[in-house]
């Protein structure tokens, strides 16, 4: 579903993704693991038209997404969860739902139905609804973004590092997030630190090193044999 | 030294109708500004046109009502269609070249008007005439139409802002514009639209003005100049802060003119920017940052 072909990306005149390819198939959790600075966060802000692609190819469903307005991606059915969260900080909860809700086409029914859905998982944010984004906690904003993503019925999410900075309680509930995503059909290309999460939750898993893919293995592989992760995470 | 309370309540009415109109003035200005750090310096011009459309549409129909809503449709499409073909080419380059833009489309406007109309000025008669006994003075109520339909439209465009599906996508550009268009708002599309309802405003300040001093090229220049001073002063971009800053200086020139003539009175305004920008220079009515 979502392809991207030897993509190379450069921030000014340095070089950060030499010819990633990287494909995740419809409801399919693929992760991405590698250290830090490694072009992993960079993929992604290359699939969203942030970072431009400067060769290689980038598809949704066969349609080529470079050079593509970010803003016509959603409609595609693309939804972005970036590492540093962004959240609208001085928008309400509810206001920062509804910069995803308010689409063209969502019937008052539908709006209603999802974000009940969100309030149901993330109850939290039924509570603080009319409080301004900015003011909730780590991990509430995170549980934000990912909502925020899911008022757009997205095909696939990419998701940037969810569970960084958050306590083990709410890593917990990222990855039942995740597991019901999965199991609704979304797809999620998933970039992460967190090893055992990771392999938890993914089908295969791509490691990343110096901007290019290193190796590509399914979750079961790595988990029954870790001298890859070592090598290449150090964990 | 006493003033007695007549003339106290007086200036009082005084600054808090002009406080108005030129909260409508700055509230355009600090609009664009929030949203595309763009500072327009073309708002005056758009205010000039503003006025000159609204009096060749009364001069046809007759219609104070007509020239208004015909002048703020007129005057936001061409704002929509600057900020298109002028402004959306410079978006993330240096502030700089969207001031040296903005200034550039005010000279291009300016000598446009002068060409098209001449110099000499043309009236729009006023809605209401008629006016009130104010203590020793007869108040035109005309002068407190135009502040309640100031405070009418800065409050549509607050209920817009705050409630509407647009004025949530113009409030998220204005926080995250890359977070924004990974949501699907069409930030340029966003963009075009907060320069129409600004260039809107102007227009609409503008035909407001005019039935108090007839249309020429310099109509609303004091207030434009006066309209930067509190965006400044209430924190560039921030509406609530210009509407306040609009409404104190006002009322601070008002009460200065018991004491100095009000040409002198003007220099406050001066006076609380440089405080301003001395003292707080994000503004008064904005938190400092930490």
């Amino acid at each position: 579903m979502l392809a991207l072909k030897d993509v190379h990306a450069h921030y000014a005149k340095s070089h950060v993704l030499h010819g990633v390819s990287i494909d995740v198939g419809p409801g399919e959790v693929v992760g991405l693991l590698g250290r830090n600075g490694v072009g992993k966060s960079t993929t992604l802000k290359t699939v969203m038209g942030l970072v431009r692609a400067t060769s290689g190819a980038i598809t949704f469903d066969g349609r080529s997404l470079v050079g593509r307005a970010t803003h016509s991606l959603p409609a595609l059915g693309i939804a972005y969860v970036p590492e540093d969260r962004r959240i609208f900080r001085l928008l309400t909860v509810l206001e920062n739902l509804r910069t995803g809700l308010d689409r063209r086409g969502v019937s008052a029914e539908r709006r209603d139905s999802l974000l009940e859905k969100v309030y149901r998982h993330f109850p939290v944010l039924r509570e603080r609804r009319d409080q301004a984004g900015g003011t909730l906690s780590g991990g509430e904003q995170q549980m934000l973004a990912i909502a925020r993503a899911m008022m757009l019925e997205p095909r696939i999410i990419l998701l940037d590092e969810p569970t960084e900075g958050l306590m083990p309680r709410m890593v917990g509930q990222i990855r039942e997030i995740i597991e019901l995503l999965h199991g609704e059909g979304v797809a999620i290309l998933l970039v992460e630190q967190n090893v055992p999460l990771t392999l938890a939750v993914s089908e295969r898993v791509y490691i990343m090193e110096k901007g290019a893919v290193r190796h590509h293995a399914p979750a079961s592989e790595l988990r029954a044999n870790d001298a890859v992760i070592h090598q290449y995470l150090g964990v | 030294m006493g003033i007695p309370l007549d003339q106290i309540l007086v200036q009082t009415v005084n600054g808090l109708v002009s406080g108005m109109i030129l909260a409508l003035v700055a509230s355009g200005l600090t609009l664009i500004f929030g949203i595309m750090d763009v500072v327009n310096f073309a708002h005056g011009d758009l205010l000039m046109l503003g006025a000159y459309t609204g009096s060749g549409v009364f001069l046809t129909t007759g219609n104070f009502w007509a020239a208004l809503v015909v002048a703020v449709i007129v005057i936001g499409v061409l704002g929509a269609a600057i900020q298109v073909t002028a402004l959306r080419p410079l978006l993330g380059r240096d502030p700089l070249t969207t001031i040296l833009a903005t200034f550039g489309m005010s000279l291009v406007i300016q000598n446009y008007a002068l060409w098209q109309w001449g110099p000499s000025a043309r009236n729009i008669t006023e809605p209401i005439g008629g006016q009130f006994t104010l203590f020793y003075l007869e108040y035109p109520f005309y002068r407190i139409l135009i502040a309640l339909l100031s405070g009418a439209i800065i409050g549509g465009l607050w209920l817009f802002m705050k409630y509407g599906t647009y004025g949530i996508w113009i409030r998220a550009t204005t926080q995250d514009r890359v977070m924004a268009s990974a949501m699907g708002i069409p930030v340029p599309t966003v963009h075009a639209v907060v320069f129409a309802i600004g260039a809107g405003m102007a227009a609409a300040s503008g035909v407001l003005f005019a039935p108090l001093v007839g249309v020429t090229q310099t109509i609303g220049i004091d207030f434009t100049l006066r309209a930067f001073v509190v965006v400044v002063v209430g924190g560039m971009g921030n509406l609530g802060g210009s509407i306040l800053a609009s409404i104190f200086v006002s009322l601070l020139e008002s009460y200065a003119s018991l004491f100095v003539s009000p040409a002198q009175a003007v220099i406050v305004s001066f006076v609380v920017l440089v405080i301003t920008l001395l003292f707080r220079p994000t503004g008064l009515f904005v938190p400092t940052p930490k």
